[in-house]
């Protein structure tokens, strides 16, 4: 029993980072219909900069700051200028398209003028470990369990309980109408972009200790995030907590009760039933498009 | 029309000359994907020691022209990489390093019959009768033996958790201590597979922990080594962690941190060998790439000096001359100083050579016992 509370707490928090990741799909395919497929390298950057910016001698939350600085500018502003506003009104397809080559591009980037190697990255909690009995719990696990879990709670709340996040959720359900009713549109798109950025950097401090700082760090995350955006709900930021939560945890099952050789499929094989039997995701809504 | 001969004579003999006075080479190593550690330290051995050798005047006047290529890891790619080298007239092929790569583009070096060096570990490698194809490494069939004996009779241990990465290396190394341990009457509780690239250790590392064995057996490459000692040390494994070279890595070392401390092995080469020629390579390749190398800097270095070795040797620059003369070749270090240590080529390619016993304390390998090559010359 306590091996499968283990696996449980580990899963919760592997689970979060996979809703950090998530919440950002959702976020801007609601605010703008943007589907992001470099969301995985938006992770890998900022934990580059953040390492980067260590070896000039910044402590890691110094470190961090400039990081998420820089992510919000590079991947929430320059994302949303460079790539998502001139391609925006061809329709979704040139975009995926465009962030696909934007992920391929990054890496490359990534690679050729800072480095192809692993870099460790410091933990941002103690490698202790408490007992509860039989049960050994990792000061990590709890850690990320809890930061993660105050930063997607907090988004909810930003996003329901204040009026910007109020006017976001107009713009995200009816762009015309948010429109009608005086909201600045285009200021609340630019802020999604943002809190993305941010919520990546975020995922990025937690996910690289174990990761390791590598350009291709993103690809695990930003294919897991995809799946668990679509199994909690592609257009509900409380499906993205449950699909990566959910994610997290089976896995970490599959791994310890069947065999590690299949837990890297669980995801897909849980996107797969979605697809097929409820294809607008666990907590979505069915939503239905003039073509 | 004498100007028209004399300036195309002119321009043939700047081309012809540069080209008499070197000799091509190609490097193709993992320079991206799940072998970037190793390929990057191959390559910068192999880099050395070519920069060492042009310095010195070439082999047999020729300077090399080293031509490198990353096989991004990929199989396919490594082979299309080595058609091209062919096409190319190299003189020799250096790599890959991976043994799932080496394993299809030997093939066609073989088919060329051009000389290919690899620090792949497999045991399959050098049993396919290629007589192009020479290690810079130890075999898993010289290997394992060494680090069963060591469980066996070093950590007393009757029941071992094996755990290995799914691929050509993995695999390779699996079946060959499964059978060892076999031999040794050391029973395998848990047989568990990973995947290359893996980055989450969790389950694997709770149902080495469910099998409640004397030692966990771990063969899996850098970064995943890395990994799972991190997930070891976060989820208070307490018994014995044993591998065979990769996890007592340099660069394993430096992404574990504090877990890699206790870790025990088996190494075919390591810089902290107790040999000054090896200490001296090690300060050499620190000054040169601001980073340590692990045991694949030595590979890449002294695979290139056993180059120069044969070559010189045969006194010309003969690709069918230089296989030939590999076969049971043996290469003494006071000769050869760039190959480090007394090494010996059998007739399949496989190298022997002393090895090393090895703890990571601190941060650091130490060496414990040095072990005598398995076959005396």
């Amino acid at each position: 029993m306590s091996d499968f509370l283990q696996l449980i707490i580990s899963g919760t928090a592997t689970g979060a980072i996979y809703a950090l990741a998530a919440l950002g799909f959702t976020l801007l395919w609601q605010a703008s219909g943007t589907i992001n497929f470099a969301q995985g390298e938006f992770v890998m950057v900022p934990a580059i900069v953040t390492l980067l910016a260590m070896s000039y001698g910044l402590p890691l939350w110094l470190a961090f700051l400039l990081a998420c600085a820089a992510s919000m500018l590079l991947l929430g502003l320059g994302f949303k200028r460079l790539v998502v506003d001139p391609l925006i009104r061809h329709g979704t397809i040139p975009l995926v398209i465009a962030t696909l080559g934007l992920s391929i591009g990054v890496k490359n980037l990534m690679k050729s003028s800072y480095s192809a190697e692993a870099y460790p990255f410091p933990n941002l909690f103690p490698a202790t470990l408490f007992s509860v009995g039989d049960l050994k719990i990792s000061v990590y696990d709890i850690g990320t369990l809890l930061l993660a879990g105050a930063i997607v709670f907090g988004l909810q709340a930003f996003l329901n309980r204040t009026l910007t996040g109020r006017a976001m959720q107009a713009v995200a359900q009816n762009t015309e109408a948010a429109t009608v009713l005086g909201i600045d549109v285009k200021r609340m798109v630019l802020y999604v972009f943002l809190i993305n950025a941010l919520l990546a950097a975020v995922a990025a401090l937690l996910v690289t200790p174990t990761y390791l700082a590598k350009f291709d760090m993103g690809d695990t995350i930003g294919l897991k995030a995809f799946y668990a955006a679509i199994i909690g709900g592609f257009n509900q930021t409380r499906g993205a907590l449950l699909g990566g939560v959910l994610v997290g945890i089976l896995e970490n099952l599959m791994g310890a009760y069947v065999s590690p050789a299949y837990k890297e499929g669980v995801a897909l094989m849980l996107f797969l039933v979605v697809i097929l039997f409820r294809p607008e995701g666990l907590l979505g809504r069915v939503e239905e498009r003039k073509v | 029309m004498k100007r028209i001969a004399l300036a195309m004579a002119l321009a043939f003999g700047t081309q012809l000359a540069p080209a008499q006075q070197t000799v091509k080479m190609a490097s193709l190593v993992e320079l991206s994907g799940p072998g970037t550690t190793s390929g990057t330290n191959f390559r910068n051995g192999i880099d050395l020691a070519v920069k060492e050798i042009n310095a010195a005047g070439g082999i047999l006047g020729r300077k090399i022209v080293m031509e490198t290529n990353d096989t991004q890891s990929n199989p396919a790619v490594a082979k299309a990489l080595t058609v091209k080298a062919i096409d190319n007239d190299v003189y020799v092929v250096m790599g890959p390093v991976f043994s799932g790569s080496i394993i299809v583009s030997m093939a066609e070096t073989r088919r060329a019959e051009v000389p290919n060096f690899t620090g792949g570990e497999a045991a399959a490698i050098t049993l396919q009768g290629n007589p192009y194809v020479f290690r810079t490494s130890f075999s898993q069939a010289t290997g394992m033996p060494k680090i069963a004996n060591y469980i066996a009779s070093g950590l007393k241990a009757k029941s071992v958790v094996v755990m290995f990465v799914n691929n050509d290396f993995g695999k390779g190394g699996r079946d060959q201590i499964i059978k060892e341990f076999g031999t040794r009457n050391i029973k395998v509780v848990a047989d568990i597979s990973t995947d290359p690239a893996q980055v989450d250790f969790s389950s694997p590392v709770l149902r080495a922990k469910q099998a409640n064995a004397d030692a966990l057996f771990a063969y899996l490459n850098e970064e995943e080594s890395a990994r799972l000692l991190r997930e070891l040390r976060k989820q208070g494994y307490d018994k014995p962690i044993v591998g065979e070279t990769t996890i007592m890595g340099q660069k394993v070392i430096e992404l574990a941190g504090d877990a890699a401390n206790g870790v025990k092995g088996h190494v075919g080469l390591t810089i902290d060998a107790p040999i000054a020629a090896i200490r001296a390579f090690s300060a050499k390749y620190e000054r040169e790439f601001k980073s340590k190398t692990d045991h694949n800097g030595i590979k890449g270095y002294t695979g290139m000096y056993v180059v120069k070795a044969v070559t010189e040797k045969i006194g010309k620059f003969d690709r069918k001359a230089f296989a030939a003369v590999m076969k049971n070749a043996c290469f003494s270090a006071k000769q050869y100083p760039g190959v480090l240590m007394d090494l010996c080529f059998d007739d399949k390619g496989d190298i022997d050579r002393e090895s090393f016993l090895v703890e990571v304390k601190n941060g650091q390998q130490v060496v414990v016992e040095t072990l005598p090559p398995l076959t005396k010359r």
